[in-house]
């Protein structure tokens, strides 16, 4: 793009958005529209300034790693805050005065809080770590340079931007109230742009690539981009009330609209959170173990089965509601199905050890990737069971699924990602090892202890109050009201809390140990990374 | 009601077989021994091409 289109692009940007600050009809726009106006203002004048500078170019015989180093960085750095805020409104809820509603007016009650929470470890630890492992693998396995020149710094910026607006705007008030899809409609067209960039630089990538076949990992990574561009489309059809205020109508409503919602929603956690976590999975275990995946036959089964079955499992959010039965039993039907294939994966992701088994003690980076694939295995079983109407009808609306969300996320996707964090950087920074492996294996028992605490600690709590809440005398009155099971609730949300700052403290390790890798230790020659000169 | 009730028809019946011999053919055509060795050679790939791309030409050795 050259210069004077860009310099027309982020002009009319900024006066577009200043108009917005001005015009705002609630502080969550405006507060947004200045921000947008900062960031294209701010990127004008850099434009403006280097406009007839020489542009470097970039060498085709090299991998673009920098913007995979922005990633890591993003990645540990949102991650920190998202387990922080987690510690905090895991306290709030223990502790309710930790709200300080009257000092802050209620702006950091846990209502707030809790979706900044969810999207900074879904979005943003676990949406960078994604764009960063996908550009990093891509690359290597298709033995060529990211396609699409800088198109892959404005996804990652981009992507960064989105998480920006979006927490803000929670902050102040703008949420449409749709769980893991709460950003209101303008950031959603933003992230759409962005989405659709990412997947222009993957699939370009993977075009021109030099290796005849696609391996299995850029399929996961591939199907995870595609669908999540469908899936936040479609749930996000909503007709702004005015182009000057963040408030917006879905054009779906009642049930249609809650079945929309949980068709992104749970394909949210099994493209997102799944589909694209397998392609580090199949990427990052084989080389740390050094060798092949187990099977290659059942990595590619393992795909098309979670393709087929996961799209339609949705409905089990939506048990004994006005949701047709039909559609109930089909989302619990699909749900029972997917186990199958999910335990596939995760053999051939143990499996792939196989020969190697003696890493696990040696080896506390290996150790945290096969926690993570057990744990990987422990929610596709928990998951089907929960689906079941039957035991839905306890376990619903209870800290049980809390608890199942969370030994999923902390135990699968987060030990995962710290396994490829690891990985990645003493790699990408040209260092010869990791500043210190005690540090990780202190990380990895925080960690570990930490779910353990939070999983059983919701697991017991979420059973009671589910049997509390269904207990009725020989009248057929009901025993409890709601807040005797929140007080009965009180000792394993201390518990939750405490596992909660176990592994925020493992995560703090963590990040002192990557920065140490980088800035305490030389960097070496004989690690032949190349670093593109960008 | 008369789309609805078309398209529900469709989507458990023909639909449904059809997708399943999709899935079917699928696990079938993996099995093939004829694809064994682009199999391993793709379950290798990953450790190639370490710190740089592969030279212009694409590859046909392995």
């Amino acid at each position: 793009m050259s210069n004077i289109v860009k310099l027309i692009l982020l002009g009319g940007m900024t006066l577009f958005a200043a108009i917005g600050a001005n015009l705002a009809r609630d502080p969550a726009y405006m507060v947004n529209a200045l921000t947008v106006m900062l960031v294209a203002g701010g990127m004008f004048l850099w434009t403006v300034r280097r406009i007839d500078e020489p542009v470097a170019v970039a060498n085709p015989n090299e991998y673009m790693d920098g913007v995979v180093r922005a990633g890591v960085v993003a990645t540990m750095g949102w991650g920190l805050v998202g387990f922080l805020v987690g510690v905090v409104i895991a306290f709030q809820l223990a502790f309710p005065a930790l709200n300080f509603s009257d000092l802050t007016q209620g702006y950091l009650n846990f209502g707030k809080l809790r979706p900044l929470h969810t999207s900074a470890v879904i979005f943003a630890f676990g949406g960078n770590a994604l764009i960063a492992t996908s550009f990093y693998v891509v690359q290597r396995t298709s033995a060529a340079r990211l396609w699409g020149g800088n198109a892959a710094w404005f996804v990652f910026w981009g992507y960064n931007l989105f998480i920006v607006l979006a927490a803000t705007g929670y902050i102040l008030g703008a949420t449409q109230s749709k769980e893991y899809a709460e950003p209101e409609w303008y950031v959603d067209l933003w992230l759409t742009i962005v989405w659709l960039t990412y997947l222009a630089v993957f699939l370009g990538t993977i075009i021109k690539r030099r290796e005849p076949h696609i391996y299995v990992a850029n399929w996961f990574y591939l199907a995870f981009i595609i669908t999540i561009a469908m899936l936040h489309v479609v749930n996000n059809l909503s007709v702004p009330v005015s182009i000057w205020g963040s408030k917006s109508v879905q054009v779906f409503s009642g049930v249609q609209d809650a079945m929309v919602q949980w068709w992104y929603g749970h394909n949210a956690v099994g493209f997102f959170l799944t589909a694209g976590f397998l392609g580090m999975m199949y990427y990052f275990i084989p080389k740390q173990a050094e060798r092949p995946v187990y099977s290659y036959k059942l990595s590619i089964i393992h795909f098309w089965a979670i393709i087929f079955l996961y799209i339609w499992a949705g409905p089990h959010h939506l048990h004994y509601t006005a949701l047709p039965e039909w559609a109930a039993t089909l989302g619990m039907v699909f749900s029972i199905m997917l186990w199958m294939p999910s335990w596939g994966g995760m053999i051939n992701g143990l499996m792939t050890l196989s020969g190697a088994w003696d890493k696990l003690r040696t080896d506390p980076i290996i150790r945290m990737m096969v926690v993570a694939v057990g744990f990987y295995g422990m929610a596709t079983f928990e998951g089907p069971m929960m689906s079941i109407k039957s035991v839905n009808s306890l376990s619903h609306y209870t800290d049980w699924t809390i608890g199942h969300v969370h030994s999923s996320a902390l135990g699968w996707n987060g030990m995962i990602t710290f396994g490829a964090l690891y990985y990645l950087t003493p790699r990408l920074w040209g260092r010869d090892r990791l500043y210190s492996l005690p540090m990780v294996n202190w990380h990895f028992w925080l960690a570990t202890i930490g779910i353990v605490l939070y999983a059983s600690s919701m697991w017991v709590t979420g059973i009671m109050e589910g049997l509390m809440w269904r207990e009725v005398d020989q009248n057929g009155y009901l025993v409890n009201a709601f807040a005797d099971t929140v007080a009965a609730k009180f000792p394993m949300y201390v518990v939750r809390g405490l596992g909660g700052v176990l592994y925020l403290a493992g995560a703090i390790i963590m990040a002192w140990n990557l920065w140490a890798t980088v800035a305490r230790q030389p960097k070496s020659v004989s690690t032949a990374i190349a670093v593109p000169a960008e | 009601m008369e789309t609805y009730s078309f398209l529900r028809t469709l989507a458990d019946s023909w639909a449904l077989l059809a997708l399943t011999l999709v899935f079917v053919g699928v696990v079938i055509f993996v099995f093939r021994p004829s694809g064994r060795r682009a199999q391993k050679d793709a379950a290798e790939s990953i450790f190639r091409n370490e710190t740089r791309p592969a030279e212009d030409k694409p590859k046909e050795d392995e």
